[in-house]
């Protein structure tokens, strides 16, 4: 019992990781670029969506008014996500599309430094709490022995749907195709008449809005926010993506599971203070044997 | 620049900052932060002889730093039963801490570029939460103290930050020494030709594994090195959370302002970055509050300094210093003429 309540959490968790994780996989498998200002792009998100919630609640907005709100708050946070994800690009990125690949690396740092002060300023420095919208109450019924409460339920409601049919665009859609060629071969698919630009701008775009998406369903079920929940969550979200082949979808949502799941097996049989060095060394030990992550084609570095 | 100038201007410098504690007036504050800057300084060349030199992109420095510092306190303190006092301390934890680079390197230098970056940082944060979690060892964020000062002969009491700052000044030289004739030897020259092409390298006969394990190895033992010298000079282990992910990405920025693969680069990089942190911003604060102001110039510093960095990838990648000898060949990702 105890063991598949562990595994309902991390199922959990896994989920806002593997959605995180999709916005880094997306930008490695275009430019080979580790955003690191990914996860901090994600803190922002959940302030904007909680400045939007206080907001609303400044204006006299009932809890159940706040409810039916919430699909606003979503898109409102998915799009100041993608906008600002893009703008990035466009400003920061773009004009080192040709440079050295360490040169767009270390200004993702840069980046992130400066959305890590923007949150400071924002914000301050200290926990904020994020407003308990979501009934909390166990859906299963009170007193069963399994929890599965309607905070979990949310999670998968947001992202079972995103997932999916981010898979089904990619597969299907003529942008979609564009972005599988473009990760293939760049020169390739321009010389095919795809607009690289464009389709790297969209991969901005859809990578920004699944973490502004991930940041209030974040908000929502943890209740707590601050400046530095970028960090941590980001650093998971991109070990999630490594561990499943980085630049491969698939891969980063099973990445996302396979941490939720040994986050909270972990915190239950080895104790919740090696849970993360856990996550680590397992990460090692997987690179070590399967260099390509868990999905990941064995690629052989191109000469 | 005349080149007798430009040949013995690091000279001049680390004389000028040799001199400085005795000039009249300059606060023992700045002291002790200059001894900082200097520890970071050795931090910041061993990471140049992975990054600079050889090109693996290590992002888990730090934790070599962390390992030189706590083998320091466990060879000192009174709490284990070793207690060699520093000296031994400071080789044991040098060579121990090269060991340990190894021993990661080994099994991950098969790893493609970003794979080994994220390994690096893989092990930075495990030995992170075994420095947290271990107390019965570590100490946990008690640390552990106190560390003894180094014993000399003829001299007894305490050392104080000028005794500090004169042993950090003496141990960057010696090290900057070592380097400056390590980078134009053999070994040098092979880490600089497996950072430029591994393939045309391995095709010259170089072993490229044992190469890059030897570049770990040096940079690793030069961290321990750091970590040591930054442990004694603290006379305890410290917070355990200045041996996090965050050192490792802040020293990276210094190379990187600095100029790669470049010695000069590394020292001076630190200086601006450690400067501006440590020394600039509470300068500024300190001026805005006397004018009354209520903005405090240290809530924006991480904005100005992520600015900085954007600027520079965009208009001066290479760092102040450019490093003569990389020329980078690498293929954009998406180039199309």
């Amino acid at each position: 019992m105890i063991f598949l309540q562990q595994v309902i959490n991390g199922l959990t968790t896994g989920m806002l990781f593997a959605l995180v994780a999709i916005g880094y996989t997306m930008v490695y498998g275009i430019i080979e670029l580790i955003n690191f200002a990914h996860g901090d792009l994600f803190m922002l998100g959940s302030f904007y969506a909680l400045t939007v919630i206080t907001g609303l609640q400044g204006m006299g907005v009932s809890a159940a008014g706040l409810l039916a709100a919430l699909p606003v708050v979503f898109l409102l946070s998915m799009a100041f996500c993608a906008l600002l994800n893009v703008g990035v690009d466009f400003l920061v990125y773009k004009p080192l599309r040709r440079a050295p690949k360490l040169t767009p690396l270390v200004s993702a740092i840069g980046v992130s430094f400066v959305f890590m002060g923007i949150g400071q300023v924002w914000k301050g420095v200290y926990d904020l709490h994020f407003p308990d919208l979501l009934p909390n109450t166990n859906l299963l019924g009170e007193g069963a022995s399994l929890r599965f409460t309607g905070k979990d339920l949310a999670v998968f409601l947001v992202t079972v749907p995103l997932m999916l049919g981010l898979s089904v665009f990619v597969r299907t859609t003529r942008l979609g195709k564009a972005m599988r060629a473009t990760a293939q071969n760049p020169v390739a698919a321009q010389l095919m008449g795809i607009n690289v630009n464009l389709v790297i701008g969209a991969t901005f775009v859809i990578g920004g809005a699944l973490a502004g998406a991930a940041s209030v369903i974040y908000g929502l079920s943890v209740n707590t926010v601050s400046f530095q929940m970028g960090y941590q969550n980001g650093l998971y979200a991109f070990t999630a993506a490594v561990l499943g082949g980085i630049g491969n979808l698939p891969g980063a949502m099973l990445g996302g599971i396979v941490i939720g799941l040994i986050r909270s097996l972990g915190s239950q049989y080895v104790g919740e203070q090696w849970t993360s060095a856990l996550v680590f060394a397992i990460l090692i030990l997987i690179l070590v044997f399967r260099p390509s992550g868990l999905l990941g084609a064995r690629t052989r570095e191109k000469v | 620049m005349n080149p007798l100038l430009r040949r013995c201007w690091p000279l001049a410098a680390l004389a000028a900052l040799a001199l400085l504690p005795w000039i009249p007036g300059v606060p023992s504050k700045l002291v002790l932060q200059l001894k900082d800057i200097l520890i970071f300084s050795i931090l910041a060349l061993g990471l140049n002889v992975v990054v600079g030199y050889t090109g693996l992109l290590n992002l888990g420095i730090a934790a070599f730093f962390g390992i030189g510092a706590y083998l320091t306190g466990i060879l000192t303190v009174s709490t284990f039963p070793f207690q060699t006092g520093f000296w031994p301390a400071l080789v044991v934890a040098t060579v121990g801490t090269g060991l340990a680079g190894v021993l990661l390197a080994t099994p991950t230098l098969r790893l493609r570029g970003d794979y080994l970056a994220i390994v690096t940082l893989g092990f930075g944060e495990v030995i992170k939460f075994a420095i947290k979690n271990l107390e019965n060892i570590t100490g946990g964020s008690k640390a552990l103290n106190p560390i003894p000062d180094p014993s000399l002969p003829g001299f007894s009491g305490p050392w104080g930050e000028k005794g500090y700052f004169y042993l950090a000044l003496l141990i960057l030289g010696a090290v900057l020494l070592l380097l400056r004739n390590l980078e134009r030897s053999r070994l040098g020259r092979m880490w600089m030709a497996i950072r430029e092409d591994e393939l045309a390298a391995a095709c010259m006969g170089m072993n490229a594994a044992t190469v890059k394990l030897s570049a770990f190895a040096i940079g690793s033992a030069l961290a321990g090195l750091a970590g040591s010298l930054y442990a004694v000079s603290l006379d305890q282990t410290g917070d355990p959370s200045s041996y996090t992910f965050n050192r490792s990405i802040t020293v990276l920025c210094f190379l990187i302002i600095g100029g790669m693969g470049n010695l000069k680069g590394a020292v001076v990089g630190t200086f601006v970055l450690m400067g501006y942190d440590n020394i600039l911003t509470p300068w500024i604060d300190g001026r805005l509050q006397a004018a009354g102001s209520k903005v405090q110039f240290g809530d924006f510093k991480l904005i100005v300094f992520g600015l900085a960095l954007i600027a520079m990838m965009r208009f001066r990648p290479e760092g102040i210093f450019p490093s003569r000898r990389i020329h980078d060949t690498t293929e954009p990702c998406v180039g199309v003429e």
